[in-house]
């Protein structure tokens, strides 16, 4: 049997607590990048803390990738212990595979029911016959054997994974190997074609890639409360944050992490916290107080499935309208939103950035598929941001820290500095910061608020635009993956489009999307949102050219680029 | 009350009990002592005057202004008739009994809708504390001896200033009994 | 003394800014003011080196009526932003002030938390058992048969005991003060502000608008009539037993304070590229 190299491959591991699939997962991903691939890799699990049922999602490619593909081709298990909840995570279809040790009886019908074939391999009994031999390994073998990558690959992740060496590692390496000479005897393969050109990249996750970002941008504090999925963001900035010179303090709840941030960011420390939605609305109060206060700071929302407790390990994008509108009064902040894993590290980096020049808080909507998902990623090109809060000198004479100024941005006292002392207020101010109720100080300060996110240069950040043609699909977060992937298969069906996905959601770019759409008679609009909050969002600020369709559902579950293509082909024909 | 009048409650120049070269230690902290009184005193008419002011009080924020002056004027002469350039230390550095020096009224003792005659009723309190903080010092068989006179000068002084303020009040207008009646309820704040 | 001694300090004066109080005339918080500056101008410290935090309410209006550095946020957030501000320049001398509403009520579990974490600032909180700014609504130490227009019939509830439950969960310096003696008072924030960790300072400041009925408290405050101590089993037997009245430097703790800002060089940020290399 010689099938057909094949560009992109998708697997899943699966097993009960303790079988170590996740372990296995981020070794198979290791071992693709050794030898050269792309690929993201996620992960789902049952509700228990720990013993629960659990899966490794992976997607290794020639190519860069953030979406997932359609189905899975391999769907191994070590037991099949309640797997049947992850059938509509896992779809399969009649070529796929299911690779079972008999020994666990038989793959639910779940999965069977798609036509998948099923091939036993006695994962336990292999392990067995080796000292200190795991299941989980052999079945590493066993998938690295079905995608053909090099022996040399997968123990190099092995060594990697067993850096204390001895006999774990040998007998990993064992257990790898007796997988391997398995998967040759299995009647299946799906063998990645030829790896690209070598390149420097990077194995990260959007969660990580954010704190790094954050870091770039100039962060050296923060403050948080845990919450998933936004706390493996703050346990890679912890010890990142001491590193650097920085300080993370975990906070009593959300409303101290946020107010915790002010306090060091008016002392002029960059500063940023991590949350998902649930904190993002304990959050909502001092937001406002950093929009009137005119105090920098960054909140990264790692969107959860909502509203309140909702799906908390799953993704969706249905925090847009808190992060947008959940402000009391008006309030004039920036929401940037990452499109891709590695786009966590500049789109954060540049939240910093813009929270800083302007003064003002500025959102991040990240996502669980982001934040969760591990990618290798081609290097991001990041350098260290320069400092760019506008300081104040001491001593200037009649110092006024909200002074009216065109671009709206007031050079800022920070704590240490003579002759320029002030208070910074919540309560609407005159120029001075002294409260005041008067109609002209609450214009006056509320035109220069809102002149900063006009006076601001977001260049070509403020979205993605690829493509041209008379049709376009309009996105934006995790979304963007599949939807370039349906771009690509709509653009071998001979259909030309425009892809643009926002990055800058807030302040509302209007004359740039008009730029963007000119001559598009047909806009399609992709959004992970039940109520169509994107689609509204765009109702609201932009004028949309001709005729305007909404393809959104809910999370929990990511799109995939076969339902967008098909909703291309449909929908784009004249 | 004019300005007239509170000149002539302006003490004249006292006269030295004792040449600048003289003076010892004992002399020099008691004046230091109730220049940091009389400054005080100065500070919280001050503080009371700018409460007034905010309470749209202002007649009897003038008045408060010009007990400040009076009480600076002494402040003033102590530091003239020590040759000091400055103020003899920290106002912290003094100790008082009760807590706050005697001609400094307690700032619970205000009230927005006060009337003269209540802020010299305030003041007539401070001088009579005055008088005998400064006449239990010059009775005290500790006290050195050339402080124990200027005390008693000093006490003297203040029981004139007793006297004058008493003679004011006679020239304001009691207040009405419901002075303090106010038929609006507080305003809400933040 | 027979010259003025050389006055490089700054006098109480000098900490006081332009901003007039809107407070009632008569409020204890004049005197607290008048405390804080006066303390800062004891320790001889400059006013740009100084951070005064609030919250919301009637004493929460301090800051801006000082010559330092002021934050006034949201209600009951004061300690948080101070925590912040201090973990983040730890060269400041940070105060939180505020009231009863603001701390022991919508901000009762930041004072837990502060407390317990022990951040090196000094949290002085003027209680005047009362909710001034909305207009007279009971506070967590009101006297549950305080009768208000929201409880006619009073709480019914338990006062809060702010010492207590500072001490229970970890404060390092405990003192109460009255605001009838202002010189009391700045000495007692003098010994809050250079005892490390979290320093508490309690002021009964009587509200002369909703609580006339607090002129009483003239005649029952009295100082302690024992030293601080610093063991808390005796401070806990003290401050149980204690009617509310007691002024002074109640308990003095000797936990270290926290600080995690890291210490050593500090390195780029790109050195930590080589976690995401393969």
């Amino acid at each position: 049997m010689n099938p057909t190299p094949l560009q992109s491959v998708s697997l899943a591991l699966a097993g009960s607590g303790g079988a170590g699939v996740m372990t296995a997962g981020n070794m198979l991903l290791e071992a693709a990048a050794l030898a050269g691939y792309y690929g993201l890799m996620t992960r789902t699990s049952g509700p228990q803390i720990r013993g629960g049922e659990a899966a490794a999602m992976l997607r290794l490619a020639t190519f860069a990738t953030d979406s997932q593909d359609d189905r899975f081709q391999v769907l191994a298990a070590i037991d099949w212990q309640n797997v049947g909840r992850f059938a509509a995570e896992l779809p399969l279809g009649p070529d796929s595979v299911l690779v079972g040790d008999p020994a666990q009886g038989e793959a639910p019908e779940a999965f069977t029911r798609s036509g998948a074939r099923f091939l036993p391999v006695p994962f336990k009994a292999l392990a067995k016959s080796i000292s200190g031999g795991w299941p989980n390994m052999v079945a590493l073998g066993v998938l690295g054997g079905l995608l053909g990558l090099a022996p040399a690959a997968l123990e190099g992740a092995v060594r990697k994974a067993t850096r204390k060496g001895g006999e774990a590692m040998n007998a990993g390496i064992a257990a790898v190997r007796l997988g391997l000479a398995e998967a040759a005897k299995l009647e299946a393969s799906f063998p990645l074609a030829a790896a690209p050109a070598a390149a420097r990249r990077w194995l990260v996750t959007g969660n990580e890639a954010a704190g790094f970002g954050a870091l770039q941008g100039g962060v050296r504090f923060v403050a948080a409360y845990p919450i998933t999925p936004a706390t493996e963001l703050l346990e890679w900035m912890a010890p990142a944050l001491t590193k650097v010179g920085g300080a993370l303090v975990q906070a009593e709840d959300e409303l101290a992490s946020i107010n915790m941030i002010l306090g060091a960011s008016y002392g002029g420390v960059p500063s940023l916290t991590a949350t998902s939605g649930p904190g993002l609305a304990l959050m909502t109060e001092a937001l406002g107080l950093g929009v009137a206060a005119e105090v920098p700071i960054v909140v990264v929302d790692v969107m959860r499935t909502g509203p309140s407790t909702g799906i908390a390990t799953k993704t969706e994008q249905a925090d847009l309208n808190i992060a947008l509108y959940g402000l009391h009064g008006d309030a004039p902040h920036v929401v940037v939103a990452p499109n891709s894993v590695a786009d966590c590290l500049a789109a954060t980096q540049w939240a910093v950035e813009l929270a800083e020049s302007l003064q003002l808080p500025a959102i991040v909507l990240s996502d669980q598929y982001f934040g969760q998902a591990r990618a290798i990623v081609e290097r991001p090109r990041s350098e260290p941001s320069a400092p760019s809060r506008l300081l104040a000198q001491p001593d200037t004479p009649d110092y006024k820290r909200y002074r009216v100024t065109e671009s709206g941005v007031s050079p800022v006292a920070i704590p240490g500095a003579r002759g320029i002392t002030y208070t910074a207020d919540g309560l609407e101010h005159n120029e001075k910061g002294t409260p005041s109720s008067q109609p002209a100080d609450h214009l006056a300060q509320m035109e220069k608020r809102g002149r900063k996110l006009a006076s601001a240069d977001y260049a070509e950040r403020w979205a993605t635009v690829e493509g041209e043609g008379e049709f376009a699909v309009l996105t934006w977060g995790s979304c963007t993956g599949p939807v370039r992937e349906a771009f690509e298969r709509a653009r071998r069906d001979g259909i030309k489009a425009r892809l643009v996905s926002l990055r800058l959601l807030s302040p509302a770019q209007p004359d740039r999307l008009r730029d963007a759409l000119r001559g598009v008679k047909r806009t399609l609009v992709v959004e992970q949102s039940f109520s169509g909050q994107f689609h509204r969002y765009l109702r609201a600020e932009y004028e949309l050219p001709g005729e305007v369709h909404s393809l959104r559902r809910p999370g929990p579950l990511p799109f995939h680029p076969d339902e967008i293509h098909r909703k291309l082909l449909e929908w784009s024909r004249p | 009350m004019t300005t007239k009048k509170a000149r002539k409650r302006a003490p004249a120049p006292r006269k030295p009990v004792t040449e600048p070269r003289e003076r010892s230690g004992a002399y020099a902290d008691f004046m230091a002592q109730a220049y940091t009184m009389e400054l005080e005193a100065v500070q919280r008419y001050t503080e009371f005057a700018e409460q007034m002011e905010v309470h749209n009080n202002p007649e009897v924020a003038q008045l408060f202004r010009k007990l400040a002056t009076i009480e600076g004027l002494h402040a003033k002469q102590i530091l003239e008739e020590m040759g000091w350039s400055q103020a003899p230390g920290p106002a912290h550095a003094q100790q008082w009994e009760g807590g706050e020096p005697p001609e400094s009224a307690p700032m619970s003792e205000v009230h927005y809708r006060m009337t003269p005659w209540h802020a010299l009723e305030l003041a007539l309190d401070n001088e009579l504390r005055a008088e005998k903080f400064f006449a239990a010092i010059a009775k005290s068989s500790r006290t050195p001896a050339e402080v124990r006179k200027l005390a008693a000068e000093m006490a003297d002084e203040e029981a004139e200033h007793v006297r004058l303020v008493r003679e004011w009040m006679k020239r304001v207008p009691r207040p009405d009994p419901d002075w303090n009646r106010d038929p609006d309820p507080p305003f809400l704040g933040d | 003394m027979n010259a003025p001694a050389a006055a490089s300090a700054l006098s109480a004066q000098a900490f006081k800014s332009e901003v007039k109080p809107v407070w009632c005339p008569g409020c204890g918080d004049f005197s607290v003011l008048s405390a804080i500056t006066k303390a800062l101008s004891m320790l001889e410290l400059r006013p740009e080196n100084v951070a005064i935090v609030s919250g919301i309410g009637c004493s929460s209006r301090i800051p801006a009526y000082t010559s330092c550095y002021g934050f006034h946020g949201v209600h009951g957030r004061a300690l948080p932003v101070a925590t912040g501000l201090k973990v983040a320049r730890p060269d400041l001398t940070v105060l939180a002030t505020g009231g009863d509403g603001d701390g022991y009520s919508i901000g009762g579990n930041h004072f837990l938390h502060a407390c317990r974490r022990n951040a090196d600032i000094t949290y002085v909180v003027m209680d005047n058992h009362v909710y001034g700014m909305t207009k007279g609504q009971p506070s967590p130490t009101t006297e549950p048969a305080w009768p208000s227009k929201l409880s006619p019939q009073g709480t019914g509830l338990r006062e809060f005991h702010p010492l207590v439950i500072a001490l229970a969960a970890g404060a390092n310096f405990i003192a109460r003060g009255f605001s009838g003696d202002p010189n009391g008072v700045a000495r007692l924030i003098v010994q809050a502000i250079r005892h490390p960790g979290f320093s508490f300072v309690e002021v009964l400041s009587p509200c002369v608008t909703f609580r006339p009925d607090q002129r009483s408290w003239k005649e029952m405050a009295r100082p302690a009539a024992v030293e601080a101590t610093d063991d808390p089993a005796r401070a806990a037997r003290r401050l149980m037993t204690d009617d509310g009245f007691n002024i002074g430097v109640l308990y003095t703790g000797k936990r270290k304070p926290y600080a995690p800002t890291a210490t050593g060089a500090a390195q780029q940020p790109s050195a930590l590229e080589k976690g995401f290399e393969l």
